[in-house]
């Protein structure tokens, strides 16, 4: 018995009249855990009952407690027939198991029923007394911590990374019961609410217990997902990362310790082998390696493997990571090898976070994705027979335990995608995948399971236990011994970047931060697909791929120049109905198809927008009755290190007309135009040439961010690049019939944001930087009906696409008031419910900031990176310039550099790596003045450092006071208070104190009076509005004031307009925190910008 | 391509003041866009009719939903299905609130039963407000109405508190209230140069007066009605001109007191008999007051008996506030008369009506 949860009842108000002769309630309560159920006593004849019951104590173990749910339902007292449900409240206790979460659940819960909606609210305490449980056997996983949130949250340190987690568990779904045609909808949706509760209490108790048995403490990026199968089941499958996470308590507490350099020099095992060319060139593309593979059944099974770029196929065997490492020095293949195998170690390297700690991330590969797709009918389960009789109708099924024998398993169907993933990131020469995410999308028996993430080479310290713990503390201590600088005169000691400072640093390649995730990780020679390389634009010292494709989020070293924005592919294609093998069939012959146009498209327009990189890219397959959907998005950037992106060349296939040529060359004047357009909206002024300034600290200014690049000594490839479209590495498109004439036209049709808004799906908008803390979150649900008779792709496909954009259009009207802002991760979500109907949801936060204190905050650290940095220390500023080898490509300094240098000083990126993260671009806007900059940054961050220290010690009796002011009893406080909600993981010009548990929830809503409640939108509008209020109520009952990392996993609507009903599923997570805001704290004298490095064209922020 | 379904929620509910007047206006969604493209929003934004539709259905929406807590304003406070920052709140109720004066003149003094509610359709031809917007109006006023029906306390203060008004409204309501208790009647031909404000007024100072809030706040009746006991004692003024002493007494009074004015040109002629007939008429308003039939017509025999009479002897307001400050003072001189509390309380009221009225 090693818990006891403890439940009050205080009062209740606002319930509806259920007595029509007094317009009165009588009302009582029933607390359920478990088996165990109390009542309050009858509170008769009032709306607003005070029952202010005693202490319902339940004794149960802590198995138990992470399991159950706390159900509390309302009725009214009936003498004379039975007591009438006003409704439940299913409360997680889950964040009072962990010491460091919250202590108390207290306040204003809405009363919900699932026909009614909310009706009234319910005031409840709840409390957890645990017993320490010595039982080295135990079932339970009390103390894991839970995170959605897809980075290592802010008041934590990462000691170690273990790596992939997951879980599934399996049930029958109550709306598939044959006790469901003679009970009620609502108590069939209590059931499925109710099972679904428990179903997501055990999955986390189970990964767990496997996090304790990776040693580790937490999980981050925990995602969990429930697919609806219909009679085949219902799954609830959960993916996360473990990790070993310490609380940030106190920022000066641990900053002396642990780290003298001669320490951290002795643990560093590795010399680097200084030669950048012998390991680790080659190009990394747009890569895509994606295998569809169709197994609708055991008996039955095909693959097929295609990467879509160029169609090349991926090789599965070979070229790992090993090939890469066999031309570098041995030490270097030791490093690779001994990363590999604490990779390896693990069954599957995957990694769900986005954001990683600085230096974390070494080389990333690009995007690998496996769908496959599966028949569910044909899983007939004996498990399932044997639960039908069984009376404990929601005992759960752990579908391991019973078809240990049983291949054709939910779990094996993944566990063959994470194979191919694993191999495909193989073949990139990867060890690793981040920002890995799974989903399905299912219609009638036809399911499409997807995986993708992005190949990537990490860091091997994160990944070990024990020698390397602290490492980032080490770091960011024994820099300042190590470069002795004199910030506040303006003196700059240049260190030169050479092999005894990566050797000394012991990182595995001395590449910059800004640059060095983009050198790609697979051999030059040996190339998994064609793509064209060329040196590293930043280091000069590396291959880097020519385009660069993501899952992930752009670190914040990176840097971009000028913004980025929101770009999406949409796609349709029709499909013929079939019933099971055939359906199956035909669905995995198209995906291939479709996932080359998604990509082309993707590719067209990234082009047409003059940048080089997408991250934070989700391609989402959805299918239907008689037709699959693809949406892809991503937040397109122009990052520095890469080349510059050709233009889009239209070549007709029909020479000899004129009229047609002549169409042609207005088509790809148009296009070109689209292109200098979006350049100068996107503000990308590509960097000038480094060596062009060289020796001149007063450079000319900004016209000469076009000019073409008239020499380049590092790199004979480059030294035709120019900037104009159309030359050698311009993109071609052949228009040879009229479906390719529709292609061009739409990618002309995209229509860029109205003035003063920008848009992305990345948690930050590359290139903006002074947020002001107003957040709009919001949900926009729209369902439309594809009315043609005889649809086309091509019809089909512009349907599409209009209702993508007009949905966006709306958006941007809907949120005029907060101009300028961004739309800060746009998630959309697309599903085909009925035949010719697709629902799209948007989720997504609009973030305001200063157009006026653009230039400025420009040229202070950046947000992000202080948002991360909740480590301060004692550090002076450095700049431990480059200078580079050839003195010739020598860098030259700039402001915004240390702009970065005190940013990532902050987060602990070892100086070495910072040392070549020189911004060109912002050179020479700002070079004039720098010596001054310099001397007020100093000032500033020194100023900042000492004032974070200070703030910190007052942050945390201030969030205690504000714990302490929550846990009084609410009963009389009549004002609301104020709950933000973001898709983000930090809410702007904001510090989050405490993170007080995941937020997990499932809603069923259904309607009998479809037209008396508004039809669809009045109702659908009303329960999304009761999703938010209740996700709210239970943040704020746990004493927080924010919700981060927000998602509504699931909206899953059908409507019978005939018979006037609707039913409506939605399920949103998210962390529950506490935020104290920044000015609250006094902390930094400036708004803290956002990206590392600021590009150039901030001056337009200002004209523009 | 149709949308069947399209909705925006936003964390904040988002509220548009433009289409929120819209929408009290009783405009349908169709009307209201159209109002909207009138307004240029299409120019500046550089959206199409479509974004605008979806717009202001969701915005209908979003009202047609906070409505029913409208109705109970602290509910809109306390409720959680919509997270508005105070000030907007406030804006919301006050908005919701706020009338057209027009309208609430010509329902001033009438029962707010469901008859009158029917008759809102003249009511709206002749004040040009919407018939939809009448009706909220309508529905606004009978349900202040009965929730202070009942109340002990100041009136103004009472719906202050339930319906979360800003002072100034709270006032108006009450004199709506307080109207629509005692039923004065305002219909009347002569007494169409009153506006809305003139009775607002009148029935403030009335309240502040006579009701018995303003002598015990612990009084037992609420403040809407006027106190019987006080009604009743207002018969013992009648003294005043049934006693032929007194009345020659308290004339010559107040003619003495008043000599620089009262003897000008004005008074000299016609108000040689003025103002024993003004005295009775001032005295016998507060006779009537007994008799429910008789209150109504409270606001018809000020005009009547005293505005009128003063009116055709050219007094200017100046005039009138000059007799009555003497005329309330001179009974203080009278021997015998015991009422004088009473007589100041009653006159202080019935001044300031007439101040208030007495324009053109």
């Amino acid at each position: 018995m090693p818990g006891k949860l403890k439940v009050k009842i205080v009062a209740g108000r606002h319930l509806p009249v259920m007595d029509r002769a007094s317009d009165l309630t009588d009302a009582f309560v029933e607390v359920k855990f478990g088996n165990t159920t109390f009542k309050t006593d009858v509170y008769p004849k009032s709306l607003n009952p005070q029952w202010n019951s005693e202490w319902f104590k339940f004794e149960v173990d802590d198995e138990e407690l992470q399991d159950e749910p706390l159900q509390i339902t309302v009725l009214d007292h009936d003498t004379y027939s039975a007591n009438d449900a006003i409704g439940k409240v299913y409360i997680d206790i889950d964040p009072l198991l962990y010491s460091e979460a919250a202590t108390v659940i207290s306040g204003w819960f809405p009363i919900y029923d699932t026909i009614h909606g909310i009706r009234g609210e319910i005031n409840v305490v709840v409390k957890v007394d645990l017993f320490n449980d010595l039982n080295r056997f135990r079932q339970s996983s009390c103390g894991v911590k839970f995170f959605c949130t897809t980075s290592i949250p802010k008041c934590y340190r990462a000691v170690v990374i273990h790596g992939f987690v997951e879980e599934l568990v399996v049930n029958e779904d109550p709306e598939y019961q044959w006790i469901d045609r003679i009970r009620t909808p609502r108590a069939s949706n209590e059931a499925r609410q109710r099972l679904i509760s428990l179903m997501s209490g055990e999955l986390q108790r189970k990964i767990g217990l496997k996090v304790l048995e990776m040693r580790g403490n937490a999980v981050v990026g925990y995602l969990q997902c429930f697919d609806l199968e219909g009679e085949s089941g219902l799954v609830v499958r959960a993916i996360g990362t473990a990790c070993t996470l310490d609380k940030l308590s106190n920022t000066s507490a641990f900053l002396p310790a642990c780290n003298s350099p001669s320490k951290e020099m002795k643990e560093i095992p590795f010399n680097e082998d200084p030669n950048p060319n012998t390991y680790s060139s080659g190009p990394s593309t747009p890569l895509k390696n994606q295998t569809y593979s169709f197994s609708p059944s055991k008996s039955y099974s095909r693959q097929s493997s295609s990467s879509d770029t160029d169609l090349s196929l991926t090789p599965k065997t070979g070229m790992g990571s090993g090939s890469a490492g066999k031309e570098g020095g041995p030490f270097k293949t030791l490093l690779r090898q001994q990363t590999q195998s604490a990779l390896e170690q693990r069954e599957f390297p995957f990694f769900t976070l986005t954001t990683f700690p600085p230096g974390f991330l070494l080389h990333v590969g690009g995007v690998v994705s496996a769908r496959s797709v599966k028949l569910l009918d044909r899983i007939h389960n004996p498990a399932f027979v044997g639960i039908m009789g069984n009376t404990r109708s929601y005992k759960l099924l752990d579908w391991n335990s019973f078809n240990s024998d049983e291949p054709e398993t939910r779990d094996a169907w993944w566990a063959e995608i994470r194979q191919e993933i694993k191999s495909h990131a193989k073949a990139l020469g990867c060890h690793a995948v981040v920002g890995y995410s799974e989903s399905t999308s299912i219609c009638e028996e036809v399911c499409i399971l997807s995986a993708s993430g992005t190949a990537a080479v990490l860091n091997p310290r994160f990944l070990q236990d024990g020698t390397m713990e602290g490492c980032l503390e080490q770091r960011l201590s024994w820099q300042p011994g190590f470069f002795s600088i004199g910030s506040e005169k303006g003196e700059v000691d240049f260190f030169p970047q050479s092999q005894d400072s990566s050797s000394l640093l012991g990182i595995e390649e001395a590449s910059p931060p800004g640059c060095g995730f983009c050198h790609i990780p697979y051999d030059e020679l040996n190339m998994p697909f064609p793509a064209h390389l060329t040196y590293c634009y930043n280091c000069r010292k590396q291959k880097v791929p020519d385009v660069l494709f993501t899952t992930i989020d752009l670190p914040v070293e990176a840097i971009v120049v000028g913004k980025g924005c929101l770009i999406q592919a949409r796609l349709c294609r029709l499909k013929k109905k079939a019933q099971a093998e055939a359906n199956a069939t035909s669905i995995s012959n198209l995906l291939p198809f479709m996932e080359y146009e998604v990509h082309t498209q993707l590719m067209n327009k990234l082009k047409l927008r003059g940048m080089n990189a997408l991250f934070g890219l989700r391609i989402q397959i959805t299918v239907g009755e008689n037709m699959l959907m693809g949406l892809a998005s991503a937040t397109g950037v122009y990052l520095a290190a890469l080349p510059t992106p050709g233009g889009i060349q239209i070549a007709g296939k029909t020479p000899n007309d004129g009229t047609y040529e002549q169409h042609i060359s207005h088509m790809q004047k148009k296009i070109n135009d689209t292109i200098a357009k979006n350049k100068e909206l996107y503000e990308i002024n590509p960097p000038e040439l480094p060596e062009e300034i060289i020796g001149s600290p007063i450079p000319e200014p900004r016209q000469r961010s076009r000019l073409l690049r008239s020499q380049s000594e590092s790199s004979d490839e480059v030294t035709e690049l120019d900037l104009s479209h159309g030359k050698k590495d311009a993109f071609v498109l052949e228009i040879d019939d009229t479906d390719a004439m529709e292609d061009v036209h739409s990618l002309l049709t995209d229509v860029p944001p109205p003035s003063g808004f920008y848009s992305c799906n990345t948690e930050i908008m590359p290139g903006i930087n002074n947020w002001t803390p107003e957040i709009q979150m919001f949900t926009a649900v729209r369902v439309s009906r594809l009315s043609n008779i005889n649809p086309t792709n091509q019809t089909l496909n512009k349907n599409f696409n209009d209702l993508c954009e007009n949905l966006l259009k709306s958006l941007y009207f809907k949120l005029r008031s907060m101009v300028p802002c961004c739309l800060c991760h746009v998630n959309f979500t697309v599903a085909l419910p009925e035949d010719e109907l697709v629902q799209i949801a948007v989720t997504a936060v609009a973030i305001t900031y200063d157009k006026n204190q653009a230039l400025q905050a420009n040229k202070a650290p950046t947000e992000k990176s202080q948002q991360r940095a909740s480590t301060d220390n004692e550090e002076q500023l450095q700049f431990p310039l480059e200078l580079s080898s050839d003195p010739l490509s020598s860098q030259p300094f700039s402001p915004a550099k240390e702009a970065l240098e005190g940013a990532s000083s902050h987060t602990g990126i070892p100086a070495a790596q910072r040392a070549t993260s020189v911004d060109y671009s912002s050179f020479a806007d700002r070079c004039n003045s720098w010596i001054e900059l310099i001397k007020l940054k100093a000032q500033t961050i020194r100023r900042g450092s000492i004032k974070t220290t200070t703030s910190l010690e007052k942050a945390s009796p201030l969030a205690e006071g504000y714990l302490r002011h929550r846990s009084v009893p609410s009963g009389t406080n009549s004002t609301v208070s104020v709950v933000k909600m973001t898709p983000l993981s930090f809410l702007p010009g904001a510090k989050i104190t405490k993170y007080l548990g995941i937020i997990n929830m499932f809603f069923i809503r259904e309607t009998t009076s479809l037209r008396e409640e508004g039809g669809v939108s009045g109702f659908l509008h009303a329960f999304i509005a009761e999703v938010f209020a209740m996700v709210r109520a239970h943040v704020a009952a746990l004493g927080g004031n924010a919700v981060v990392s927000y998602i509504m996993k699931q909206c899953v609507f059908m409507e019978n307009p005939n018979k006037n009903q609707a039913q409506c599923l939605i399920n949103v997570s998210g962390d529950a925190v506490i935020f104290v805001r920044e000015s609250e704290l006094e902390v930094l004298p400036a708004p803290p910008p956002a990206a590392a490095a600021q590009p150039a064209g901030s001056a337009g922020d200002v004209t523009t | 391509m149709s949308s069947d379904l399209d909705v925006f929620v936003g964390n904040t509910t988002l509220i548009d003041e433009e289409v929120y007047r819209l929408w009290l206006d009783g405009h349908s969604v169709a009307e209201a866009v159209a109002r909207r493209l009138r307004g240029g929003v299409l120019e500046r934004e550089g959206t199409s009719v479509a974004v605008l539709q979806s717009d202001t259905r969701d915005h209908y929406r979003t009202f047609q939903m906070l409505e029913r807590l409208l109705h109970a304003p602290p509910r809109l406070l306390q409720q959680l299905l919509f997270q508005i920052p105070p000030e907007r709140q406030a804006l919301l109720v006050q908005r919701y609130y706020a009338f057209d004066e027009a309208l609430a003149r010509e329902l001033l003094g009438k029962k707010l039963s469901k008859g009158t509610k029917k008759e809102l359709d003249e009511v709206s031809a002749r004040t040009g407000v919407g018939i939809r917007s009448c009706r909220r109006q309508f529905d606004n006023f009978k349900r202040v109405f009965k929730a202070v029906e009942e109340l002990r306390g100041p009136l103004a203060e009472n719906i202050q508190q339930l319906f979360l008004l800003p002072p100034a409204l709270a006032r108006d309501y009450a004199a709506i209230v307080f109207f629509a208790n005692s039923r004065f009647e305002t219909g009347k031909r002569r007494l169409q140069f009153l506006s809305f404000g003139d009775f607002a007024a009148c029935a403030q100072s009335m309240m502040a007066h006579w009701s018995q809030g303003a002598l015990a706040p612990e009084a037992a009746e609420p403040d809407g009605d006027l106190p019987k006991s006080f009604l009743q004692d207002l018969k013992e003024l009648k003294v005043l001109v049934s006693d032929k002493d007194l009345l020659d007494q308290h004339k010559r009074d107040t003619s003495g007191m008043g000599v620089p004015v009262l003897g000008g040109p004005g008074f000299g002629g016609s108000l040689g008999g003025g103002v024993p007939a003004l005295s009775r008429a001032l005295v016998n308003v507060g006779g009537k007051l007994t008799h429910a039939r008789d209150v109504r017509d409270f606001f018809v025999d000020l005009v009547e008996k005293v505005i009128e009479p003063c009116r055709s002897d050219k007094w200017s307001p100046g005039d009138l506030r000059l007799f009555l400050t003497h005329y309330t003072a001179a009974p203080r001189n009278l021997p015998g008369f015991r009422h004088q509390a009473l007589w100041e309380r009653y006159m202080a009221a019935i001044s300031a009506c007439l101040l208030r009225m007495y324009h053109d």
